[in-house]
């Protein structure tokens, strides 16, 4: 019979186990527990999710279908609550009892929470708007609650603390940092380098930061009102986050009987102490006296581990007879106590952590001692706080004993070398602070050996580089995604690119990837139309194929809309390639239903179409009817298998609310009938609608037409808003959004005529059409290429574009055909056949 | 193995729904001609497979986007996994197993 390894624990450090276990062949049936709901992702980079710089989707370093690849019974949501070590079985919360030969135990740790007054709702766990950052629910609770609220208070200035208080930045306007110690990072820096690091924080970030605040209590019954500190301090806030520290999970190993202290007490073998089949790995485990609680010492345990539970002869001294004849024992080597102590081939001897802050903008490293401790402790200090620099080296013996650098990570990659492996330092010790010119005294990397590792967040060496560009990746960004080295802390990026560069015979391809139009087809989108024209692509199907390589579910949207720009009435439409609302012209629901929004020009519309609206509704059953922020009616609800039924019924034209596409025009009531009007904006807004109705591109096109300054239709923040002011003149806004980003248009031009608004409007449409990335709303593209540039091109035909703009968008609008006439035939068999499972999940509810 | 109906009940690179047996079941029509089967019902939040987009690999479920392999049924993106179900093409015929 194989023998049984079971893990508890599906984090970094027993994933990663797991890992290097199954690298070295090890012949066991694996089984793993994680008490949280998902496979293995890599936890550090947490604080880029919330910072919004990475994806949740993107930090998965093993998602199920790995577990499923390599043979691993993964039993997520499970928490092993209990271990017999003499039966050999670790017996689950959802009952399950579970019997092994080996055991791993890999519980991480938990956040710490001081006993704070208000923290805890009796009963119900924490205060709601009371969050801990330990792992991805908690981020996303975090992230959900925060968006809704205003002002947080993030509770602990240390790493992870600081890193809190950034994220929530970017979803919420005012954090304040309260660290209960006289400054910041008081483990890794020394006071100075702290007071510099606060000003910076302080400064740069706009970050509020109280030191000696030692906070008592969270106030607030049912929602937080505030945080309460010692001396009688109250600060107003509606989240606080806290980040005061973290506590080895210890508890299963100790009501199991196992040695505990601090952590789970561990030989140099990564074995519990005093147990032969018992291994502990990650910030669980205390070595030497030592407990981690970085990523860096966990990729050297896995290996111990992994090499000490894979050696064929290491079994028990006191096998259980039931053992005996397996394939693992019957050695030879079964003897006396010390046999492990022979047989075992790898020790872990502690790790030297450095640990490196991740807050864009704020460079922070730190490693070994913040201040000189002996007599004879070399130290080298050099301050510059108007700059927010602060650096020190601790040297004794001729070896780096300690680095701090503040403000200036220029050094961090050589001192972080030189720590944690002890090499020789220039004699001249200013060069450890200070690129003094001179020969670069950078090793050179086909010196340095492959198994050197080079990311330490994520543990990947010299050699998994190497092997990424000999599989065929070339860029820098290719080999990050691939080994997610430099994906962490970003410190080993240079040493990254040099590696890839090394392993490239020297050179290394410009790294397009993040210009790409869509990430299917490697070209940014003015190269991409280049090639569409030269070799005539007029279907998706034929780009993946001439220039794509494989088909990609996420690009055909994107090369759809710009397909069907540039090729108008030619483009060969392959209607897998349209997203489900094209598919079908309406907005799918949360249920699988279908939103149907007519078409109502400038918000106008007439007694006669709302009764023929209303009578719709009330045949078909309609769940819900609501006007819509873009001034029209919305029939919620509908099945895709009445689309077809409800818009004949209807008989109207389709408001194209479900497309990245011209969307509505907004309009005031105007000089028509307001007191105030100085322009017909009705006019001109149904003259906008009709003409422009139905245009795709790279993202939604929002308008509005708006009487007078007052702007009651709310131009100013529309794709393109038009402002009538006195004197029958109009301004044109663009690049206004008052969605989840908030922006005032840029003035484009203020002309004399409702028609050559019409003009300008199609003009920039289209100049958008053409120039924009998929799903790059005008807020985000206006900017970036700049309004002075988009005023040259479109109203001073400074480039000579203006007529070919304006032909292509004549012929966009010639092509335009109402897509809600497709409904006697459907255009593919089972268009409109439900997709819906038979049970209807999850209903939305109906109102009255 | 069930018949189900004609393969070309299905526009080459699209998926469509199929009450087997009283499951729901999408089954897949790849642009390379072959077909694949899957739970019907979103493990995330309930969505229609079916009306995702696809490729050769993984189908890209309309609500919130996230991906499942088409042929094993494993969560591209950290969620649960779908069943997948054995299918084939017989003279034009699909035929399923559940
Ligand atoms: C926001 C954040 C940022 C960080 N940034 C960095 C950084 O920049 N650099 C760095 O080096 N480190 C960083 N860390 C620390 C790093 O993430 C940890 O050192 C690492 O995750 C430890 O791995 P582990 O496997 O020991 O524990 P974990 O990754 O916590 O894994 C333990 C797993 O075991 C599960 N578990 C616990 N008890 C049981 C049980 N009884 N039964 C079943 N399952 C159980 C837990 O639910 C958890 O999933 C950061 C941590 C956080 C939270
Ligand atoms: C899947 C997600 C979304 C759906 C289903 C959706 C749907 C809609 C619909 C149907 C309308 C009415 C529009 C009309 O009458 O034409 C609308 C309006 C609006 N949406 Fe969305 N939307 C979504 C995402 C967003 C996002 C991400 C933003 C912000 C970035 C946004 C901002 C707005 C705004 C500001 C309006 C008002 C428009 C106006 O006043 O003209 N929507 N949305
Ligand atoms: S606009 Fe859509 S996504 Fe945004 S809150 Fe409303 S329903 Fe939700
Ligand atoms: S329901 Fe499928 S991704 Fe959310």
């Amino acid at each position: 019979m194989r023998q049984r390894l079971v893990v508890i624990g599906n984090g970094m450090a027993g994933a990663r186990t797991v890992e290097e276990i199954l690298a070295r062949n090890g012949d066991f049936d694996i089984t793993m527990f994680g008490d949280e709901p998902y496979g293995n992702y890599n936890r550090i980079m947490l604080s880029n999710v919330l910072a919004g710089i990475e994806d949740e989707s993107g930090i998965f370093l093993n998602d199920l279908s790995w577990y499923a690849e390599n043979g691993v019974t993964l039993h997520t949501g499970v928490r092993i609550n209990r271990i017999d070590r003499y039966a050999r079985m670790v017996y689950g919360s959802d009952g399950s009892a579970t019997g092994y030969d080996k055991l791993v135990i890999a519980t991480g740790s938990s956040a710490f929470v001081p006993p704070i007054k208000g923290a805890h709702v009796p009963g119900r766990g924490y205060h709601q708007g009371v969050f801990v950052f330990r792992t991805l629910d908690d981020t996303r609770a975090m992230i959900r609650y925060a968006r809704e609220h205003s002002r947080a208070v993030v509770i602990g200035g240390g790493l992870l603390g600081l890193e809190a208080a950034r994220g929530l930045q970017n979803h919420l306007g005012h954090v304040t940092l309260v660290h209960a110690a006289g400054h910041l990072m008081n483990t890794q820096l020394n006071a100075a380098a702290g007071r510099t690091l606060q000003t910076t924080i302080e400064q740069k970030l706009g970050i509020d930061v109280v030191v000696n605040g030692m906070t008592t209590e969270i106030l607030g019954k049912h929602a937080v009102a505030g945080v309460k500190l010692a001396d009688g301090t109250v600060i107003d806030c509606d989240v606080v986050v806290v980040a005061a520290g973290i506590r080895p999970n210890t508890e299963v190993a100790a009501v199991s009987g196992l040695v505990v202290e601090r952590g789970i007490v561990v030989d140099d073998y990564m074995r519990a102490q005093d147990e032969e089949d018992i291994y502990v790995v990650g910030e669980c485990a205390q070595h030497r006296g030592q407990v981690y609680g970085l990523v860096a010492p966990l990729w050297e345990q896995a290996k111990v581990l992994a090499t000490n539970v894979c050696a064929p002869n290491v079994s028990a001294p006191n096998v259980s007879p039931t053992n005996v004849g397996g394939p693992n024992v019957g050695g030879t080597n079964v003897s006396g106590p010390n046999v492990s102590e022979t047989n075992v081939g790898a020790t872990y001897h502690g790790s030297q952590v450095a640990t490196k802050l991740k807050v864009a903008g704020v460079d922070v490293a730190s490693m070994g001692l913040s201040a000189p401790e002996r007599d004879d402790d070399e130290l080298l200090e050099f301050a510059e706080p108007k700059r927010g620099i602060y650096k020190n080296v601790i040297v004794r013996d001729g070896r780096l004993v300690g680095a701090t650098l503040v403000g200036d990570n220029g050094k961090a990659l050589a001192l972080i070398k030189a720590f944690e492996k002890g090499l020789p330092l220039p004699d001249n010790r200013a060069e450890l602070l200070f690129d003094l010119g001179g020969p670069a005294t950078e090793e050179s990397v086909a010196d340095m050996p492959d198994d050197e590792q080079v990311c330490n967040c994520n543990g990947v060496s010299k050699g998994d580089l190497k092997a990424c560009v000999d599989g065929g990746c070339k860029t820098v960004s290719g080999c990050m995604d691939a080994t997610r080295a430099g994906k962490g802390c970003g410190t080993c990026k240079p040493l990254v690119q040099r590696i890839v560069e090394w392993a490239n015979g020297g050179s290394v391809e410009e790294d397009p990837a993040a210009s790409y139009y869509v990430p299917g087809v490697p070209m940014p989108k003015s190269e991409l139309m280049a090639a569409i024209r030269q070799h005539e692509l007029k279907s998706v199907s034929s780009v993946f194929a001439t220039l794509g390589g494989d088909e990609d579910a996420k690009s055909k949207m994107g090369l759809a809309s710009l397909l069907k720009m540039m090729w108008g009435a030619d483009y060969i439409d392959e209607r897998d390639a349209r997203f489900i609302n094209d598919r079908v012209h309406a907005n799918i629901q949360r249920d699988g239903t279908f939103s149907v929004v007519p078409q109502m020009k400038g918000g106008v519309t007439t007694p006669a179409d709302l009764k023929r609206i209303a009578e719709v509704a009330e045949r078909h059953g309609v769940p819900m009817v609501k006007l819509t922020g873009g001034q029209r009616i919305d029939l919620l609800g509908i099945p895709k298998e009445k689309l077809p039924q409800v818009w004949a019924d209807l008989d109207m034209p389709s408001g194209y609310a479900y497309a990245k596409s011209f969307r509505t025009v907004k309009t005031c009531v105007g000089s028509d009938f307001c007191r105030f009007g100085v322009g017909d904006s009705t006019a001109l807004g149904i003259a906008l609608e009709e003409r422009y109705q139905g245009i795709e591109g790279p993202g939604k096109m929002k308008l509005a037409v708006t009487g007078c300054p007052r702007n009651c239709a709310e131009a100013y923040v529309k794709d393109l808003g038009v402002v009538a002011i006195d004197g029958g003149k109009w301004e044109l806004y663009v690049g206004g959004a008052a969605g989840a980003h908030v922006r005032k248009g840029d003035l484009l031009a203020t002309v004399s005529s409702p028609e050559e608004v019409i003009v300008l409007t199609g003009r920039f449409l289209q100049y958008y059409r053409e120039s924009g990335n998929w799903l790059e709303r005008t807020y985000a593209w206006v900017p970036r290429v700049g309004i002075e540039h988009i005023r040259a091109v479109v109203v001073d035909d400074a480039e000579g574009k203006a007529a070919a703009l304006d032909a292509a968008m004549d012929a966009a609008v010639g092509a335009y055909k109402d897509p809600w006439k497709e409904r006697a035939e459907p255009a593919t068999p089972g268009q409109f056949r439900t997709s819906l499972p038979l049970t209807v999940l999850p209903q939305v509810p109906v109102r009255a | 193995m069930k018949p189900i109906g004609s393969v070309h009940d299905i526009p080459l690179g699209e998926g469509r729904t199929f009450a087997i047996d009283g499951r729901m079941i999408a089954v897949f029509r790849l642009r390379d001609g072959s077909v694949r089967a899957l739970s019907a019902v979103c493990p995330h939040k309930g969505g229609p497979l079916a009306d995702g987009q696809i490729d050769l690999k993984q189908v890209v479920c309309p609500l919130h986007l996230y991906a499942w392999d088409l042929s094993t049924g494993c969560s591209l993106s950290g969620q649960e996994p779908v069943t997948s179900f054995p299918v084939r093409i017989d003279d034009d015929q699909l035929f399923v197993e559940v």
